[in-house]
């Protein structure tokens, strides 16, 4: 019951403050809701039993990812309250993109196909499995044997992320 | 190179003739060939080195030759063998091998090629002693002799093709070899296209081979013709007509006889040696190859032997008012080219033969000696800063004081060619009229008679305006008129021996006094055989008598002494006439229609050329223009509206983008959910 | 109240995910573009996480990697966006037409 009504929480949690990002005018506002958004999902994530992810999304993209963004936003002064949205035309046409979006998603997950999919541990496994390896263990153990070289080439990425930030973001040399 | 097999040909293996570096003999040319061109490419300046490869390659090449002639006569003489040196190509059932042939007929074409080649290479050490492109000049001629060699030694229609098609390119290159002039050049394609024409018929004869034969070799193919194909069929008409339609191109008969008098453009030693000694003699030879489908074709032999009469009849008229010496001597060649295909045609293959290899002798050595002529006369005009045509004759005129040895050596070519005993032209020639007599064909038989006397008038007239009368070439430059150095007259010296002694190795029995001598006739049974069987299958025999009586010992000695009487009143009359300048009007009446060459020329350019122009350029207009470019311009058109539409779509405002971007994704999801 | 996590967690993120393309159409400045494709992404993780019960654990390396990408997109988008308003002045995408041939 408890865990229910977490879920409930978390999930209205996360969709208010996803609509809030896209329509509130200050950009440090919306800032503000994606955090929330993001810790929500981290809650959901506790819920469906990630405990890991729930972890790293809290620590690297609430924290540090947002970090960079509200950096940003300062550096550049954009707090203020002009607003960006577009025109009444623009907001329309966005929304009705939307809502057409989540309806064909909507649809798909209304025939069953994918909550159905099968093929995999199943739940009891997953849910031993967690009782027997702990919530990191869980996941450590296919990212260190299957996916060691994707984890690798990732760590890769990420340094060739920092060192073209770095270039990008300089000024020029005098 | 390795020698994949040798075949004797043989029944007894054990006495069986076996090549003696066979490769070699076309290794040496073609080596040559590259080491002059490399010396032409790197060094063309560079003299010594090509004087030494270009002629020693070639010698080379003839004494390997001469080695396997000698161990081809030790063994029993109907034993020859297939060299292939490696498998060309393998497609479905056709196997063509790279398959040198060695028989009688291809030993004897090879010492002939080989040795002329010999000859007139050093000859060419000093005519082309002050050209700029010397080492080009001897890179295409040794490649020519290689070319010549794969065509003569070729033991299939498809090798052959390859040199038949070499010694055009090469001919091609050395008619052009002055290519600054464009006339010249012009001369070069004109070679080549003809030429070109009948390849066709080359191509279609050898598809048809292999359509009915199953094989392009030339030995299954004469095994399996009398019984796969029926004698006076259709389908050895169509092989044998379309073969003869490549050998006229190659071999310059009418129609197609119209490129070889331009040809002359080239160095005369090329003229001799390519237009006049080999090249020209490949139809000849390729008629003698395929001797057993001719024999088969009535038809086809008719039509052989009567080309071969008119173009002898045709290019000796036009050979009478020529004034140009090399043009006088292309024209000759010509004609004794027709009198080759009156033989091969009638069925006198060996007699054809003969006159191939005593022609190449004489036909080579009074080329060579008009190339020392317009040496000379090049000298003596470049001296004195004069540029009249050192080829006209109506320029020369009493050289016998300046140049005594060209000019007696060139008597001895005349006689020879005009069939005067007991040079070899009248032994080979001899042969021919008789054979065409003693065949029944007596209308033709009559043209070579009258065929031989004009070619004793015109070549008289050719020696008394180039050696005899009053000199014309002017006081100023007749002083430097000079007999050329004996890198040039050694070898005009030996082709007159061989001119006179040339035709010994065959000499009838019919004649009084003389032994009968049948060396060659011995030496290239086993190649005639089979096609001397079909002929007797077909009941033809040679007659004893002329067509209007008469015996051969008769009708040689007759020839003979007509030959003599028209020498001698030529010369008498021409002697003492004054000659017309050089740059006179051309003559009028029949001699006026011969002079511009029966205007064949005009009449080709007329019914061919310029309709075929015309077509092509309704053609361009229309397909080209219309058609092709309309099409290519259309769908150039057609892609730039695109791209303008597409344009309009590129804002620049990723708005725009992400709207298009995230409509694609809502129809790819609808559609997927329809 | 009984309700399937992972039906509506699936649902849920289907909702972020629809939510960040309108946020992406509908926002001009690049910076709060951006925050939306990280709710797209958030939408993706969490699909991601409610399909893991079901199919594993892999679907959590996944999650994983995807963080790592967008964290690396965000520095280097962000140090773009940086460099783009020292030149122009603006993070205003409409006004930046840098595409247009």
């Amino acid at each position: 019951m408890i865990t229910e009504f977490f879920f409930l929480l978390f999930a209205i949690m996360a969709a208010a403050g996803a609509v809030m990002v896209v329509a509130s005018k200050n950009p440090v506002a919306s800032l503000m809701f994606l955090v929330l958004t993001l810790f929500a999902v981290a809650g959901l994530f506790v819920l469906l039993e990630a405990h890991f992810l729930a972890a790293v999304q809290v620590i690297v993209y609430a924290g540090a990812i947002m970090v960079l963004f509200l950096f940003v936003i300062m550096l550049l002064n954009l707090g203020h309250d002009r607003s960006d949205l577009r025109s009444m035309a623009g907001r329309v046409t966005a929304v009705v993109a939307g809502a057409a979006l989540f309806a064909g998603l909507a649809t798909i997950l209304g025939r069953g196909a994918v909550t159905e999919m099968a093929g995999g541990m199943g739940a009891e496994t997953v849910r031993a499995v967690l009782e027997s390896r702990g919530a990191m263990g869980a996941v450590a153990d296919p990212l260190f044997r299957s996916y060691m070289v994707p984890f690798e080439i990732t760590s890769l990425l990420l340094l060739v992320a920092v060192v073209g930030a770095i270039v990008l973001a300089r000024r020029k040399a005098p | 190179m390795v020698v994949a097999s040798i075949v004797p040909l043989s029944l007894q293996a054990e006495s069986a003739y076996v090549p003696v570096l066979p490769w070699l003999i076309l290794a040496l040319p073609l080596l040559g060939a590259l080491i002059n061109g490399g010396v032409a490419f790197l060094r063309p300046g560079n003299t010594r080195l090509p004087t030494v490869v270009g002629p020693a390659a070639i010698i080379g090449s003839f004494l390997v030759v001469g080695a396997n002639f000698l161990a081809m006569r030790s063994v029993p003489p109907e034993t020859g063998a297939v060299v292939t040196l490696w498998q060309w190509m393998s497609v479905g059932g056709l196997q063509i091998g790279v398959d040198l042939g060695f028989d009688q007929l291809s030993m004897l074409m090879m010492l002939v090629v080989t040795g002329v080649s010999s000859i007139i290479h050093v000859y060419s050490v000093g005519y082309m002693r002050e050209d700029p492109g010397y080492a080009r000049y001897f890179s295409y001629l040794n490649l020519f002799v290689f070319f010549m060699l794969v065509l003569v030694t070729g033991a299939n229609f498809a090798l052959m093709f390859v040199g038949w098609e070499g010694v055009g390119l090469c001919s091609y290159l050395l008619i052009g070899f002055w290519y600054q002039n464009s006339e010249y050049a012009s001369a070069g394609k004109k070679a080549f296209i003809v030429n070109r024409i009948g390849d066709f018929g080359f191509l279609i004869a050898m598809f048809l081979v292999f359509v009915h034969f199953g094989s392009l070799d030339f030995a299954a193919v004469v095994e399996a013709a009398p019984a796969t194909l029926v004698i006076g069929g259709g389908v050895v008409t169509a092989i044998t007509l379309a073969l003869f339609l490549g050998c006229a191109g190659k071999s310059a008969q009418i129609p197609l006889y119209v490129w070889l008098p331009d040809a002359m453009a080239g160095p005369t030693p090329v003229s001799a040696l390519i237009h006049a000694a080999t090249m020209v003699t490949a139809g000849v030879y390729l008629v003698a190859r395929t001797s057993v489908l001719f024999a088969m074709s009535p038809v086809t032999q008719a039509v052989v032997a009567a080309t071969g009469a008119a173009t002898a009849l045709l290019a000796a008229s036009i050979a009478t008012q020529q004034y140009d010496i090399k043009k006088v001597l292309a024209y000759s060649t010509v004609s004794q080219l027709g009198y080759m295909f009156l033989a091969v045609g009638i069925g006198a293959w060996t007699a054809g033969v003969f006159h191939l290899m005593t022609h190449a002798f004489f036909k080579a050595l009074l080329f060579l000696g008009s190339g020392a002529v317009i040496h000379a006369m090049h000298h003596a005009f470049h001296h004195t800063h004069r540029d009249d045509d050192p080829n006209d004759m109506r320029n020369h005129g009493g050289l016998r004081r300046m140049m005594p040895i060209t000019w007696i050596t060139m008597w001895i070519g005349t006689v020879a060619i005009a069939g005067v005993f007991p040079f070899a032209g009248f032994f080979s020639k001899d042969e021919i009229i008789w054979a065409s007599g003693a065949y029944g064909y007596g209308i033709l038989w009559g043209v070579a008679l009258v065929v031989a006397l004009m070619t004793a008038a015109y070549m008289t007239r050719l020696m008394v305006l180039t050696f005899h009368g009053d000199n014309r070439t002017g006081a100023d430059a007749a002083p430097h008129l000079h007999e050329v150095p004996a890198v040039m007259w050694v070898p005009l010296v030996g082709l007159g021996v061989l001119s006179v002694v040339g035709g010994w190795i065959q000499i009838p029995d019919a004649l009084p006094v003389l032994p009968g001598v049948h060396v060659l006739h011995d030496w290239l049974e086993p190649v005639f055989h089979p096609a001397s069987a079909v002929m007797e299958t077909r009941g033809l025999h040679a007659a004893h008598e002329s067509p209007v009586g008469g015996g051969e010992a008769l009708w040689a000695g007759l020839s003979t002494v007509l030959a003599v009487i028209v020498i001698l009143l030529t010369f008498r009359a021409l002697v003492a006439r004054r000659v017309e300048p050089a740059d006179a009007p051309a003559p009028a009446g029949l001699a006026g229609i011969l002079y511009n060459k029966w205007y064949v020329d005009e009449l080709y350019d007329r019914t061919i050329i310029r309709p075929m122009l015309a077509l092509w350029r309704g053609c361009w207009r229309i397909v080209d223009v219309g058609v092709i470019d309309g099409t290519l311009n259309g769908v150039a058109g057609g892609a730039r509206l695109l791209g303008w539409f597409g344009s309009l779509f590129q804002t620049g405002r990723v708005a725009t983008y992400l709207f298009f971007f995230v409509t694609g994704v809502l129809v790819i999801l609808g559609t997927l959910l329809w | 109240m009984n309700i399937d996590f992972a039906t509506a967690a699936l649902y849920l993120g289907g909702f972020l995910f629809a939510v960040g393309v309108a946020g992406v159409l509908v926002r001009r400045n690049a910076i709060l573009m951006f925050m939306s494709i990280e709710l797209m992404l958030n939408g993706v993780n969490l699909t991601l996480i409610a399909l893991s019960r079901t199919l594993g654990f892999e679907a959590q390396v996944l999650v994983f990697f995807v963080m790592a990408v967008a964290a690396a997109e965000a520095s280097v988008g962000l140090a773009i966006i940086i460099a783009v308003f020292r030149h122009y002045e603006v993070v205003d995408v409409d006004r930046v037409t840098l595409l247009k041939w």
